[in-house]
């Protein structure tokens, strides 16, 4: 009864969704036929290969870090404050999102490169520069990533209920401890899931820091320039950081199944 | 009895359509099998980006019905390219150790070396940090970009610092040597280690300190067609153009680079 009261799918719609699951798996898998097996453990050991995951890490964690506390203010801005003009500052998060991120390297060497609009202040005062500095690497990484946090947590702001906070400033709750103590809370899940994709996104980065902040072992290479230059000299240590950055991917994916991804779809 | 004679009709007609329709075709010509035709694509180290578009018109007007495309990259990435099946007919990279991986792993014929290129320091204009020879560019706080070794520049620059014994930590090893450029038109760099004849591209964008010949280094530039061309005939048109007649060697003496031989 159940299963004729369920209309069949579509034969072609199951063969176009075959065929873009096949589109998204192949080349993974076929990274795995090529992986030089024998050697894997020695390519990662390596001082360019620990050096690059190091600073990649680090990064990524400073990037997701400076994003979260400059991001979920924004959003909170944008879903809850009611001032004018949040839709165009949603509109002008999305920006960083769409557009190549070596053209958001372009952009910000014109801001806060030697010769740039504010780089220039900061060089000429305190002989400070970004570009070519592992700080360099954590700004190209936030500008390119914060979107997704800010989106994130901006869902999670919107779909709450302004109920407890009500209850919480009735109840004589400073604007400050309510949103600490009351609103916070209540985004944990989206802000939890944008910290992830926020991270997952900085680690990957390439574009926007080889542009602005240069190629450098341990000062600016991050594990992407790492497999870039590799594919130059050594395809097959190239192919061996691609795996170590896939897996750690999937692993963070896996831990946080359920816990954080979850309830950023039903938020 | 309508089909037959059809069929044979059809035939007929292909048979004048293969042999006999052209008679401009048919007329004897010298070696028609090797009038370059059709179109090459050309893999070429980054520091022949100005040079080569210009030779590649020469030889368009030389041989009507042919067309160049150009793909410009580090020299080492364009040898994993081709090694990888990238669909190019032709290789010209920076350097005679990356064109001979190309040759061992049997993706290029038999390389022609072309040009040689010596190196030259780029500042900003002006030249901010005073950058005399290679020696200032070990001096502190001066910020200096160079090729990563694996790309033929960053060979050039290596061997040049020794050459000068100088030891310099870059602030950034670039993938080749049109992105170290980039980074001192920019003015993030103090210095940048590049080919002379980059320098003589870009023209007032950035100064040229330049090396004395006996304490420089030079390069030479092979150039080799890729065995599994799709246009074999003009891709080795290409190849002999570029290595022997005046009019390539012309240009690339206009570019600042050197003569091969």
């Amino acid at each position: 009864m159940s299963s004729s009261a369920r209309p069949r799918a579509p034969w072609f719609l199951v063969v176009l969704a075959l065929l873009a699951l096949a589109l998204l798996i192949a080349p993974l898998v076929a990274l795995l036929t090529r992986a030089p097996w024998g050697s894997f453990a020695e390519i990662l050991t390596s001082p360019v290969a620990r050096d690059a995951l190091r600073l990649s890490v680090i990064t990524a964690t400073a990037a997701t870090a400076l994003a979260t506390v400059l991001g979920v203010p924004l959003a909170w801005l944008i879903a809850r404050s009611g001032l004018p003009g949040t839709g165009v500052a949603r509109s002008l998060v999305l920006v960083p999102l769409l557009i190549p991120p070596v053209v958001s390297g372009v952009a910000l060497l014109a801001a806060f490169g030697r010769r740039g609009a504010l780089g220039q202040f900061l060089y000429d005062h305190f002989g400070f520069q970004l570009p070519f500095t592992t700080a360099g690497v954590v700004l190209a990484e936030a500008f390119v990533a914060m979107p997704f946090l800010v989106i994130a947590v901006e869902g999670g702001f919107r779909s709450l209920n302004s109920q407890f906070e009500e209850a919480a400033a009735t109840l004589g709750a400073s604007s400050w401890t309510t949103f600490r103590r009351v609103t916070l809370p209540l985004v944990a899940p989206a802000l939890g899931a944008g910290m992830v994709l926020c991270w997952a996104r900085a680690l990957g980065e390439f574009g926007a820091t080889i542009t602005f902040a240069g190629n450098f072992p341990g000062v600016t290479q991050t594990m992407p320039l790492a497999v870039y230059q590799a594919l130059e000299s050594d395809p097959s240590v190239a192919i061996a950081l691609s795996l170590m950055l896939i897996a750690i991917c999937v692993v963070v994916l896996i831990a946080l199944r359920g816990r954080i991804i979850r309830p950023l779809a039903t938020a | 009895m309508k089909r037959p004679h059809g069929l044979a009709a059809v035939i007929s007609i292909l048979l004048v359509v293969v042999f006999g329709s052209n008679p401009s075709q048919a007329a004897p010509t010298p070696r028609p099998a090797s009038v370059p035709v059709g179109s090459i694509t050309v893999s070429a180290a980054a520091s022949l980006t100005d040079v080569l578009p210009v030779i590649a018109d020469a030889f368009v007007k030389k041989y009507p019905g042919t067309s160049v495309k150009f793909n410009f990259a580090g020299s080492s990435a364009l040898v994993q390219q081709i090694i990888a099946g990238a669909p190019v007919d032709v290789l010209a990279t920076a350097s005679e150790p990356t064109m001979r991986t190309a040759v061992t792993a049997g993706s290029v014929g038999a390389p022609l070396l072309f040009a040689r290129n010596s190196m030259a320091i780029a500042t900003p204009p002006g030249n901010p940090a005073k950058i005399a020879g290679p020696w200032s560019l070990s001096r502190d706080g001066v910020l200096v970009a160079q090729c990563v070794i694996a790309v033929p520049c960053g060979t050039a620059a290596r061997d040049l610092l020794a050459k000068n014994g100088v030891t310099v930590r870059p602030v950034t090893l670039e993938l080749d040597v049109r992105a170290v450029l980039a980074k001192v038109m920019a003015g993030e760099v103090d210095a940048g280690i590049v080919y002379v004849t980059d320098v003589r591209a870009v023209g007032s964008k950035v100064v040229s300190v330049a090396i004395p010949s006996e304490r420089n280094v030079m390069t030479s530039y092979p150039v080799a067609a890729v065995r599994d061309s799709a246009n074999p005939i003009a891709a080795q048109a290409f190849v002999n153009y570029l290595r022997y007649t005046p009019s390539a060697q012309g240009i690339l003496r206009a570019y600042g680079f050197a003569k091969p031989w």
